[in-house]
């Protein structure tokens, strides 16, 4: 996973709650066992028509919508299935952190040990970005931070340790391995 | 309950700045989400720690086509062949247990665990899908996660996790007749919406949970993450006992007894507190349908399609859906029927579709599709036979796997179809691009599959 310190770009908005991770990627695609090159395949059934071709009004689509990479949408987004292909397919594609008022948690689980940033902010702000598309905002990750357009800062949950991991691309499977004596322990004391 | 099954598995305890290092008893495994797991543990030079606690199954991505599973024709998706071989392979370089495509004891991941007794009270049970929540029916603490963490379990036995919230859902009373386990998640869902347990994790209580088995337990449970919640928990008691005492890999002689003495002290405590709780009034749950596209958005099969005024996203739905706002769901035309799936595939549900469909032809036009979440629940069912009722009745009789729930192995819905599905999905194009999901009970599939369209099963019961 690549460390990230920032990230500045224009918002492509979902103005819809609830989008599932079926919609995200649909489950015919998950027939891979590799994870790479799922960008085409993000929101698949959303973006292109039964004969392949791009459905030319659909938001990411639209010529504006060329190298943004912060999607904004509605509430409970990623709910659904538990497939980290969703995540892969956006970070594939160009997405790299996601905004909405509501984030599922597997859904957020999953983009964090990829280096995709679940940002959750308030109604207010939510509200907002969901009214502006093509907003440029900047994301900070050591702060926590997002910031609009006016300058003000809007602050979001990220707590130390994943917020260490991004910043530094760590991968928590090297700090899961390093608690070895631990789970020995553990496993010596409660085997039954 | 949860939190004892957390503190019993705290290898490490959480801290303000690091997540918990969680100990995992029992870890399943399906062909779809653990072949990158794989690579990771062979890029690294990883084995499976726990072999012994790890249980590999083929479902997802499986035909259900008897002649493409024992009658030697070649499986006609090559993506998914190509998936099954990478899971075999992986199984026995790492040394991992599978339930191989002929074995009699393959199935949809969370009906084999249960069925052999892998599944049990106090446990931490994880796979790599959502509906891992299953378990919980035992007390056990199960949840989905993703493939990442999928590789961290088999390298490490364990996860970091932070812990969830508690939401005690108080359901007194007992259901109506024609009402099912699946009616009442639908209810529970449908009230407290899609995301309204996340971060939570669920437990089930009450009198009208108390009465239900273990296999409408597990219906209950399987559907947690469809409000939000990565868990759902009921806690054991004689009926998880009796149910598990007989199975192969249940705790046997003493064992079984210090077992017991240790699920017993499971149970919340009276006065335990929860972050939330509701109670939902048991008897006047009716038979339950959903009209839209997740499962929040259901009512009862006599009931009206809602009508919401600007509300954008609600007529997307109702638009994808071909339905009216106002008008009555009964009587909505059907094309496909699927009973089956991780939520409704096991003997109970076979059992009750098959009560309705006896005697009974489905409708001229009707696809119905009958598959058996396990080889185990078709043996069984065979054995009382259930499948020579289903075929009577015009219904197509598969061999077990997910099929048609997430329409990825060959069984679809056509675009602009209807199908009355007993799974746990309704997005859009959940069950094939275009595809129009309504989730029901075995019960209110078999009965609108007789009339081809949307029925309350209550008109059958009553003769």
């Amino acid at each position: 996973m690549e460390p990230i310190q920032q990230i500045r770009s224009r918002t492509v908005v979902l103005p819809f709650t609830n989008i599932d991770t079926d919609q995200i990627i649909p489950a015919r695609f998950l027939r891979t066992t590799t994870r790479v090159g799922l960008g085409k395949q993000l929101f698949a059934d959303w973006r292109y028509s039964a004969d392949g071709a791009l459905k030319p009004e659909f938001a990411l689509n639209r010529p504006e919508a060329t190298g943004c990479a912060v999607l904004v949408a509605g509430r409970n987004f990623g709910c659904g299935s538990s497939r980290e292909h969703a995540p892969w397919a956006l970070l594939d594609y160009g997405i790299r952190a996601v905004i909405s008022t509501e984030i599922a948690d597997i859904f957020r689980s999953n983009s964090l040990k990829n280096g995709l940033v679940p940002i959750e902010v308030d109604e207010l702000t939510g509200q907002w970005l969901l009214e502006h598309p093509g907003a440029e905002v900047s994301i900070d990750v050591a702060g926590a931070t997002l910031r609009l357009p006016d300058g003000s800062a809007v602050e979001f949950p990220l707590e130390a340790f994943v917020r260490y991991c991004l910043l530094n691309g760590t991968d928590q499977l090297g700090f899961l391995l390093s608690r070895e004596r631990e789970i020995a322990a553990y496993e010596q004391a409660a085997r039954p | 309950m949860f939190q004892k099954v957390w503190e019993q598995h705290a290898v490490v305890a959480e801290t303000p700045d690091t997540p918990a290092v969680l100990y995992i008893d029992r870890h399943l495994i399906h062909e779809v989400t653990s072949p990158q797991a794989f690579t990771v543990l062979r890029e690294r030079g990883l084995k499976v720690r726990c072999p012994d606690r790890t249980l590999a199954t083929i479902d997802h991505s499986s035909p259900t086509r008897s002649d493409q599973i024992f009658g030697g024709v070649p499986i006609a998706i090559e993506s998914a062949a190509t998936q099954i071989a990478q899971l075999q392979r992986n199984c026995v370089e790492f040394g991992v247990e599978l339930f191989d495509l002929k074995s009699d004891q393959r199935g949809v991941v969370h009906i084999i665990g249960p069925e052999i007794g892998f599944t049990l009270p106090g446990q931490t049970i994880v796979c790599g899908d959502s509906h891992t929540s299953t378990h919980g029916a035992f007390g056990a603490l199960a949840f989905g996660i993703g493939t990442t963490e999928v590789g961290h379990v088999l390298a490490t036995q364990c996860l970091l996790q932070r812990r969830p919230r508690t939401f005690a859902i108080h359901v007194p009373g007992a259901l109506s007749p024609g009402v099912t386990a699946k009616d009442l998640i639908l209810s529970i869902i449908g009230e407290i919406g899609i995301g309204g347990g996340t971060g939570y994790v669920l437990e089930y209580r009450g009198a009208a949970i108390r009465s239900l088995g273990m296999e409408e337990r597990m219906t209950v449970c399987n559907m947690s993450i469809e409000a939000g919640a990565r868990a759902g928990m009921i806690a054991p008691d004689e009926i998880t006992y009796s149910y598990l005492k007989t199975r192969p890999r249940a705790p046997k002689g003493d064992a079984w007894e210090r077992s017991l003495a240790r699920w017993h002290t499971l149970a919340s405590d009276p006065g335990a507190k929860f972050d939330r709780e509701i109670t939902i009034d048991s008897s006047r749950l009716e038979p339950m349908i959903t009209y839209g596209t997740n499962p929040g958005m259901v009512v009862a099969v006599s009931g009206f399609i809602p009508e919401r005024r600007d509300d954008p996203v609600f007529d997307k739905a109702l638009a994808y859906m071909g339905f009216t706002a106002g008008a009555p769901i009964g009587g909505q035309p059907v094309n496909v029927v699927f009973i089956g799936s991780c939520t409704n595939g096991r003997l109970s549900d076979l059992r009750s579709a098959a009560q309705l469909l006896r005697g009974h032809h489905i409708a001229r036009g009707v696809r119905a599709l009958v598959v058996p979440g396990s080889q185990q629940v078709k043996k069984a069912a065979e054995a009382e036979g259930l499948d020579r009722i289903f075929i009577d009745a015009g219904a197509e009789w598969r061999e077990s796997g997910c099929s048609m729930c997430l329409g990825m192995n060959g069984d679809t819905v056509a675009s602009g179809q209807y199908s009355i599905s007993t799974s746990n999905r309704n997005f859009e194009g959940r069950q094939g691009p275009g595809a129009r999901t309504l989730l029901a009970s075995p019960m209110t599939a078999a009965a609108s599959a007789v009339r081809g369209r949307v029925t309350d099963p209550r008109e059958f019961l009553n003769g």
